[in-house]
């Protein structure tokens, strides 16, 4: 029997090889996913390794609290005066006080960045290169005013040893002339990063950390062990300080690139899956077709004293047969298809790292039982279909299936599922309490319910859609067009479920474009109702924070009426990590704000050292009234007593608030190198050529700040969400492509069947 | 293998009968359109008997081999194959009946396109999940004039050589009745002459008991026994008739 269903596959080629790709590309997907975070995973572990190779143990700042990681928030620095102490220890054989952060190479005026990859700086020690992040491989390290950067970056950028060029980090445009190029650990490029490296007091210049320090890396005389000199100098710790040895701190520094990473492969799994289930349709169809056209074999066969249960297991057998194929094939076009996502995020801005392709034992395991288990599920119901062929259809023509047992529940049961399907659609979108995980599986399952329920249900509304939908075929099509028709009214189920796979890839590209549109929308309205004209100043990648010397520049531009600078970051309130805001007074004339309990824009004026506002829903969630207290801890440790001054109820589309609200003076005596997120600018006479004009000319000395109108500001806050759309609809189209062969599949199959 | 009632040997007893049946009435359909395909007929096959049934279409002769081989029930009546009682039993019990007792011979041959002559001629017994014997699988081989072709796929063999190799296929599992439907019925007459002679051969070499529907004269004539149907009754009996006896019996019947 085994051989019969190997043999049968193998005679029919077209209809194999066309069920299978279905499996192939879901397979590929899951394969390409797990292939392209590995491999960048492994970039990032094997560069991190290299970066602290020759470090025994390390020295950080340590927040108050745990950072979020979203909100540009970084641990404090602490007093260079640590340094020494940690090199007159007894087994510290040396060590290297380090600063680093954002920093930007300035090109005529311009930012050097590719895409939205980050741009880095660091300090460096030419004394000490065990101890560097970067290593030198052309030139000489950097003295004073002196800079080294990526070889890559150079290339790319065609810049030569002796040139110059200029640099910003957190404070003004330093010049500075290229000393030498560098590698990061060993990796020569880290995907589009630009890096660049200074000494010392440069750094601390550029960083706004003179005096202070953000990392100590200490080597251990020879015989020590890491662990013992991390004890050694834990002892002489001062407070918001933390000792790990370089293997811990490599772990660490590598622990935000994963945490991205492993969301990155949830998200691509997820639409592996969705392939995946498209494919099984597409399987399910093709099995049941050829069932239908080889009743005579499988009754033949039951002739011969073939039991039920030999017939269910010959197709569940070929369903095996064909998984195994497809996944193995898979597994192949899901390593060229690592390749591809690597170029896709290239395309749309996010270049990542490429060390070279990991296949791990983990993905091949993976994807060859998810590929042969879906395919198994879905020929189950084909092999059960062909157990009720008759013995005597193996003498008589034409003989049909009888309906099965279960037929008559059909049209309740299909109707349950998409019920309940809904119901936990429903559950996951309001429920309370459900985490981040929750909500998505029962989101995810729901779905899925809801698309087996219509396939089944569909089945029902094919011949009258049929009927409807083919009029005009019949109409313009003459004989051919009725005999259409009448093909696809023939066969409900099959028509249904042929159209099905099509359905679900085509409803997920519509919630997709119906969310985005939705999103778009109300991020539009909510601009629009919180600001009524003028100009904004971003970063020019449109997210990082900005020095506040931009912002006290554009304030500055002849013409200003008014400037709030609005400044961002992780803070601690009732033992929660949350997004911080800080506005100054002069937001009272940019913003129209809803207040709620009798609040007027004078609360913007009215912060002060202690006050706060906070929006409608966290005051909801705290029980906040007017006069709450409110205490507010920033990553450095220190905090500030305040007590609610106004409640905001914010558009649905957003505000550039976070919960907690409060003046930019006071936020700047507990954080350190505050920032600004965005600065709004009211000019009078409005939105004018000059006074755009006047603006630009101002930020001159700021080339990363961009000075926006308001239409402009929403279409780049837009554009990020746009480039994840289009990925998101590349992704998608996988599983249309895959409905589109289900379609072909079931044409070829039916052709085959009227030609025999 | 569990082994029915009867002894597999039961083949070669000559005095048992392999089939018999007992008032069998078939019903098609329900009131007004009802339609009875047979209506009432008592039917016995002794082991090493070559019966043909005889009769126009819509006579009820395919009818009755269906019900005769457990592949449609009758209305009312018993049937019993090899002593057991078929009409009553269950799929997986009709199905180790079929592996036991029953051959089949197709008018359409009904050979699977994707296995060689020899391995579509064993499929019976790998379905049972038995081994052939080697010797007997050869002797049957040569007998059908197949010897040369094991190795050929059914697409590469002529309507004849097809025919054969499903009568091989029927006779590997020494059936207690073998069953013919149309054998030479998409044959030419050639043809059709050289597997009647093998047929009968079959019958005459190994004592296997067979039932053949047919409505030609010709094929008929090799029977021991036929039986002549009309509106589904039984309405005339020949022994070791010749072809013309057949085709007088047909005329008289206005057939």
């Amino acid at each position: 029997m085994i051989r019969v269903a190997l043999r049968g596959m193998a005679r029919r080629k077209l209809r194999t090889a066309l069920t299978a790709i279905a499996i192939v590309l879901g397979v590929a997907l899951i394969t390409g996913t797990y292939v392209l975070t590995d491999s960048i995973k492994g970039a990032f572990g094997g560069i991190f390794t290299q970066v602290y190779r020759g470090t025994d143990a390390t020295v950080t700042g340590k927040s108050a609290f745990t950072l979020s990681g979203q909100n540009n928030t970084t641990a404090p620095p602490f007093a260079e005066s640590l340094l020494p102490k940690i090199r007159q220890l007894p087994d510290v054989a040396d060590a290297v006080g380090g600063v680093g952060g954002n920093a930007h190479l300035i090109l005529d005026g311009k930012v050097v960045h590719f895409g939205g990859a980050p741009n880095l700086g660091f300090s460096v020690d030419p004394k000490r290169p065990v101890l560097n992040s970067l290593k030198l491989v052309d030139g000489k390290w950097p003295g004073a005013n002196q800079v080294v950067i990526d070889e890559a970056t150079a290339h790319k950028k065609h810049l030569q040893l002796g040139q110059r060029i200029g640099v910003q980090a957190s404070g003004p445009t330093l010049r500075m002339t290229i000393s030498g190029l560098v590698h990061f650990g060993g990796a020569s490029s880290l995907g589009g990063a630009t890096l660049s490296g200074f000494n010392l007091p440069t750094a601390q210049q550029l960083f706004q950390r003179v005096g202070k320090l953000d990392q100590v890396r200490a080597k251990a005389k020879t015989g020590v062990a890491p662990a013992k000199l991390a004890a050694e100098i834990r002892a002489i710790l001062p407070p918001h300080t933390q000792v790990r040895t370089g293997q811990a701190q490599a772990k660490e520094d590598a622990k935000d690139t994963d945490s991205f990473l492993n969301f990155l492969q949830d998200f691509l799994l997820a639409f592996g899956g969705i392939a995946l289930f498209v494919g099984s349709f597409v399987i399910a169809n093709s099995l049941s077709i050829t069932i239908t056209q080889r009743t005579r074999e499988l009754a033949t066969l039951r002739t011969l004293g073939a039991s039920r249960r030999q017939v269910r297991r010959s197709i569940v057998i070929e369903g095996l047969a064909i998984g195994a194929i497809a996944s193995v094939a898979g597994i192949g076009v899901g390593l060229g298809l690592g390749v591809g996502l690597f170029k896709l995020f290239d395309a749309v801005g996010f270049t990542l790292p490429n060390n070279g392709l990991v296949l791990h034992q983990r993905t091949v395991i993976v994807a060859l039982i998810v590929g042969i288990l879906v395919t198994v599920l879905a020929s189950l119901r084909p092999a059960f279909r062909a157990t009720r062929v008759p013995p005597i259809a193996a003498v008589r023509e034409g003989s049909e299936l009888p309906p099965g047992r279960f037929a008559k529940y059909r049209p309740i049961g299909s109707t349950l599922l998409t019920v309940l399907g809904f119901g936990l659609l429903i559950y996951g979108l309001f429920a309370h309490g459900l985490g981040t995980k929750g909500v998505l599986l029962s989101m995810g399952v729901g779905t899925l319910l809801i698309f087996l329920g219509v396939a089944l249900l569909a089945a029902r509304f094919a011949r009258p859609l049929a009927w409807v939908l083919g009029a005009p075929a019949t109409r313009f099509g003459g004989a051919a067009g009725a005999l259409a028709r009448d093909n696809a009214r023939r066969n409900p189920q099959r028509t249904a479920s042929t159209a099905s796979a099509l359905m679900i890839g085509l409803a997920l590209v519509t919630l997709v474009s119906v969310m985005a549109a939705g999103i778009t929308k109300s991020f539009r309205g909510a601009v629009n109702d919180l600001w009524v004209s003028g100009y904004a100043v971003t970063a020019q990648n449109n997210f990082d924070p900005i020095p506040i010397a931009a912002g006290n520049a554009a304030a500055r531009t002849p013409g200003v009426q008014a400037i709030a600078n609005v400044r961002g970051g992780d803070a601690q309130i009732f033992n929660g990590v949350h997004q911080a805001t800080a506005v100054g007074p002069g937001a009272a004339q940019i913003f129209n704000m809803t207040w709620l309990d009798g609040g007027s824009n004078a609360v913007f004026s009215k912060l002060g050292a202690h006050g706060a506002f906070v929006d409608k829903g966290f005051a909801k969630s705290h029980h906040l009234t007017i006069g709450s207290p409110v205490q507010l801890t920033a990553p450095t440790g220190k905090g500030v007593a305040l007590h609610v001054i106004g409640i905001f109820d914010p558009p649905t589309g957003g505000s550039p608030f976070g919960p907690v609200t409060i003046s930019d003076t006071a936020w700047d005596k507990i954080y350190d190198t505050p920032q600004n997120l965005y600065s709004f600018v009211r000019m009078r006479g409005g939105e004018t050529d000059a006074a755009e004009a006047a603006l630009v000319n101002q930020l001159k000395a700021f080339p990363n700040a961009k000075v926006q109108t308001k239409k402009q500001f929403v279409d780049n806050q837009i554009s990020g969400l746009n480039a994840i759309l289009n990925v998101l609809f590349v992704l998608l189209a996988l599983s249309v492509i895959v409905s589109l062969f289900g379609i072909i599949n079931t044409l070829v199959l039916t052709a085959v069947r009227c030609g025999a | 293998m569990a082994v029915e009632e009867q002894p597999k040997g039961a083949v070669v007893v000559p005095t048992t009968s392999a089939v018999e049946a007992r008032g069998l009435t078939r019903r098609y359909g329900e009131g007004e359109t009802a339609v009875d395909a047979l209506r009432g007929i008592d039917l016995d096959v002794r082991s090493g008997e070559l019966v043909a049934v005889m009769g126009p279409s819509g006579s009820g002769k395919s009818t009755l081999m269906h019900i005769l081989a457990g592949l449609d029930k009758p209305t009312t009546g018993t049937v019993q194959i090899a002593g057991t009682e078929i009409t009553g039993l269950d799929d997986s019990r009709l199905t180790r009946l079929r592996r036991e007792h029953i051959g089949f011979v197709f008018q359409f041959f009904n050979l699977l396109p994707m296995l060689d002559a020899e391995e579509n001629v064993v499929l019976p017994l790998s379905i049972a999940g038995e081994k052939p014997d080697k010797a007997w699988l050869d002797s049957l081989l040569s007998q059908m004039g197949l010897a040369e072709r094991r190795k050929h796929r059914p697409a590469e063999l002529s309507g004849g050589q097809q025919q054969r190799v499903a009568i091989a296929r029927s006779l590997v599992t020494r059936p207690t009745i073998l069953f013919a439907d149309e054998p030479t019925g998409n044959l030419d007459s050639k043809t059709a002459g050289e597997i009647l002679e093998l047929m009968r051969a079959s019958v005459d070499a190994y004592g296997q008991t067979t039932v053949m529907v047919t409505h030609e004269a010709r094929s008929a004539a090799i029977a021991h026994r036929i039986l002549f149907l009309e509106d589904g009754l039984i309405v005339k009996e020949l022994h070791d008739a010749s072809q013309q006896d057949v085709l007088a019996v047909m005329n008289s019947l206005g057939t």
